[in-house]
């Protein structure tokens, strides 16, 4: 069933999912439950000749309970998937953990301009370097984007790690996630952006702490690149 | 009295006067029904465009040909408004609450009818503009139905020009067309019912349109100001959502939330309450739980104002904010498991016959609850960090609103077509129109939820440029198939409509053995409804009473001893 989705390769993906299927089991239920009872009624209760439907109003607490008692479930139940689903929406969008990564990613129509900080772990300064529509980063770290749009709002989507975070202009929105699979997985534009909104895809690259270590040597040749570990 | 009607009946106005410019409200429901049925073929031409688009990219749409990406932006953002705007809302609201309001209260007609024949004819004003703005230099607007700014505020950002002015100053009109709409079912309800219409007399669907009018005319004061303030910026050079001069994208998505969501209920209470109205006449039993129904929808006006922002958990909304309104999303589910409840417990003990509005009412049911399941994913905030933008969410508001807007309008049509036409529809042919577009609606909404869950985000021209939708392309191409077949199912719908409307059976004055008022003078009702007002004697629902031979009693019928003897 792990297939309706595409893999997961997020710290935190596996809990979003774990979310979903939560609420999927409990949904899958009341469906059957609530449509199998219509279908019944619509059989049972089809008219016969001579028959006469029952007169029942619903007006007294007894007869009530017949929809009372099933609400206070459904409430129950949802209040449930709320605190549960507190927990994971906190980690992911609440407080930001340590990152030991830091990018700046612009949405910008219709391309993604993500810069590094370079070897000085600051940016604003020489060694930066900006790259259009490829991320690279390290797996089983805690990559942190800063993300803005120059122009219209775009939505920073990473498909393969539950992370979605929409990108607008005028504000620096930060958003972090931890890769635990090196490959290379896709960056779409979630929220429709102009007539090239469809195609406005990045890629990112998870690299293991060697690759990494290689790619950032690459970028910046003159001296140790510590700083973007 | 009598005699007043007949004069009336035989009146001497113009057939301009009856046909065209007429303050009669049956009329102006046809007309809004009339208006409300072109722009739903014109939403169903722009849903197969996008449909062909998505499942064989950039190859030419037989009957059209090759959707480049800013035409297809431009269908994607007139299906949501066409659908939404142009077609729901006079549909539920306007025709139903028009044709429906004066006759289920026992009134001659709306209490302002020169301001009820203005409302419609600025709707069809906003229909012109809004057809207008296809034929403008750079097109249509094209910035999505919700019209996220900056996208929406600049000409530059989407090339669109004075089409998305027209777009907004047709929206204007039409909202504001709704508003003297809701003034009148507000102000006739409250001072026209007939002697005996107690407010807890009144039919259900009467009481989820004046809800739904409270919520609408509450709701859209805000929107109102947003789409000024975004026309301003857009012709007169201000930053209200442009950050460059000190502005707020993330303001317009308030404003237009604060409407949008309670817009939802305002779609969804006149349709449930055509359901409710169907099933308690062909289910032969009271609506379970009356008042209590009552009850619940007006909490659920109220707390339409408090969800907005679970449509924007991402958009960068304080993430502090996602859990209240994950919790006041929950809570409005609450009066809609009552309502939902009780219909499914007026089916208990009922003697039901399956004619084509119960097929269509029970349909809407069925489809409704899965839409509002699937609402239970969104309204989660960790989930709908994946799942926002994609097919799952379009998936799940295409099962609520084509549940109440297509599957309730169909029901009220087929139910109330012999009242407003003075003809029966095939039912033969509506049981096929029924079994067609269940079968098709599903067929094409249930994988789309798959569609959804692998990712595929919304408004994407061609899911063929990303690699990691390229397995699902098989299933866009099965969801394309059905969504064309769904279409043209509803030609059966057309050729029935229009062969009933002059071959069909003559319709008595009640033909289904219902007990509102609406179902006591002639079919259709003569101009000023009634001969003589009737006077109400009871609540709209006393189907299989002990009291009664038969197993229905008109609200106006006295109990006769012979009826009373009979128990």
């Amino acid at each position: 069933m792990q297939s309706w989705f595409p893999e997961n390769v997020s710290s935190f993906g596996g809990e979003v999912d774990g979310i979903f299927w939560f609420i999927f089991y409990i949904t899958t239920i009341w469906f059957f439950l609530t449509e199998g009872l219509i279908l019944y009624f619509i059989i049972r209760y089809r008219r016969k000749p001579g028959q006469r439907a029952v007169h029942v109003l619903g007006d007294n607490l007894n007869q009530l309970a017949w929809i009372l008692v099933p609400l206070a479930i459904v409430v129950v139940l949802d209040l449930f998937i709320d605190l549960r689903g507190a927990e994971v929406w906190a980690k992911i969008k609440g407080e930001l953990p340590p990152a030991d990564v830091v990018v700046r990613g612009s949405g910008r129509q219709f391309n993604w301009e993500f810069t590094y900080p370079g070897p000085d772990g600051k940016f604003g300064t020489a060694d930066d370097l900006q790259i259009d529509n490829d991320l690279h980063v390290p797996v089983r770290k805690v990559v942190r984007v800063i993300l803005t749009s120059k122009d219209v709002i775009h939505s920073f989507f990473l498909p393969n790690a539950r992370l979605k975070q929409d990108v607008v202009p005028g504000r620096e929105i930060a958003a972090w996630f931890e890769i635990i699979r090196p490959g290379e997985y896709e960056i779409p534009c979630a929220e429709l952006c102009g007539f090239g909104h469809s195609g406005m895809n990045g890629k990112l690259y998870a690299h293991t702490a060697e690759d990494y270590d290689k790619w950032l040597k690459e970028k910046w040749p003159s001296n140790g690149a510590d700083a973007n570990k | 009295m009598n005699q007043k009607a007949q004069d009336n009946h035989a009146d001497s106005r113009s057939f301009w006067e009856r046909r065209v410019f007429s303050t009669d409200h049956k009329v102006i429901a046809k007309q809004y029904l009339s208006l409300a049925l072109f722009w739903a073929l014109m939403g169903g031409a722009t849903a197969y465009l996008i449909r062909w688009q998505i499942a064989h990219p950039d190859t030419e749409a037989p009957g059209w040909g090759f959707i480049s990406p800013d035409v297809y932006n431009a269908l994607v953002t007139m299906h949501g408004t066409i659908m939404v705007f142009f077609v729901a809302m006079p549909l539920l609201l306007a025709a139903f609450g028009n044709f429906l309001i004066p006759l289920m209260i026992g009134a001659r007609d709306m209490a302002f009818p020169r301001l009820n024949m203005l409302s419609v004819w600025v709707f069809f004003l906003a229909s012109v503009v809004l057809i207008t703005s296809f034929f403008v230099p750079g097109g249509p607007a094209a910035g999505g139905w919700t019209g996220y700014p900056p996208l929406s505020a600049k000409a530059e950002y989407t090339g669109v020009g004075w089409g998305m002015n027209l777009w907004l100053l047709a929206l204007a009109l039409e909202f504001a067309s709704f508003l003297m709409g809701g003034v009148n079912f507000l102000t006739t309800t409250m001072n026209m019912r007939a002697p005996g219409m107690t407010w807890f007399r009144l039919p259900l669907v009467v009481w989820m349109q004046l809800t739904a009018a409270v919520i609408f005319m509450l709701s859209v004061g805000p929107l109102i100001a947003g789409a000024v303030m975004l026309l301003m910026d857009r012709v007169a050079g201000t930053t209200f959502f442009l950050p460059e001069g000190g502005g707020q994208p993330l303001l317009w998505q308030h404003l237009f939330w604060f409407f949008g969501h309670p817009e939802v209920y305002v779609l969804l209470l006149p349709g449930l309450g055509i359901v409710l109205e169907v099933i308690t006449v062909f289910g032969r039993k009271p609506v379970f739980a009356y008042r209590p129904i009552i009850y619940s929808t007006i909490v659920a006006g109220f707390l339409s104002f408090v969800v907005w922002a679970h449509h924007q958990y991402v958009s960068g909304l304080d993430p502090r904010l996602a859990m209240p309104f994950s919790i006041t999303t929950i809570i409005i589910s609450v009066p809609f498991a009552i309502v939902v409840f009780s219909i499914i417990a007026t089916l208990w003990g009922a003697s039901m016959s399956f004619k084509t509005p119960m097929l269509f009412a029970l349909g809407s049911l069925g489809v409704f609850i899965f839409g509002g399941l699937t609402g239970i994913f969104n309204g989660s905030a960790p989930v709908d960090i994946y799942i926002h933008d994609t097919y799952f969410v379009v998936a799940h508001f295409h099962y609520t609103l084509f549940s109440v807007v297509f599957f309730g309008s169909f029901a009220g049509i087929y139910y109330w077509f012999p009242k407003m036409f003075g003809r029966m529809m095939n039912d033969t042919l509506g049981k096929i129109h029924f079994w067609l577009t269940f079968v098709f609606f599903n067929s094409v909404f249930v994988p789309m939820h798959l569609v959804g869950l692998r990712g595929m985000m919304r408004r994407i021209a061609n899911p063929l440029q990303y690699e990691f939708l390229k397995p699902i392309a098989p299933l866009n191409e099965f969801i394309t198939l059905a969504a064309i077949l769904l279409l043209l199912s509803q030609l059966t719908f057309v050729i029935n409509f229009f062969w009933s409307l002059v071959r069909g059976r003559i319709a008595e004055r009640n033909p289904w053995q219902a007990n509102t008022l609406e179902w006591t003078t002639d079919s259709p009702p003569p101009h000023e409804n009634f001969g003589t007002i009737p006077v109400v004697l009871r609540g709209p629902y006393n189907y299989s009473s002990p009291d009664t031979a038969d197993d229905w009693i008109s609200q106006d019928q006295p109990l006769t001893k012979a009826k009373a003897a009979a128990h």
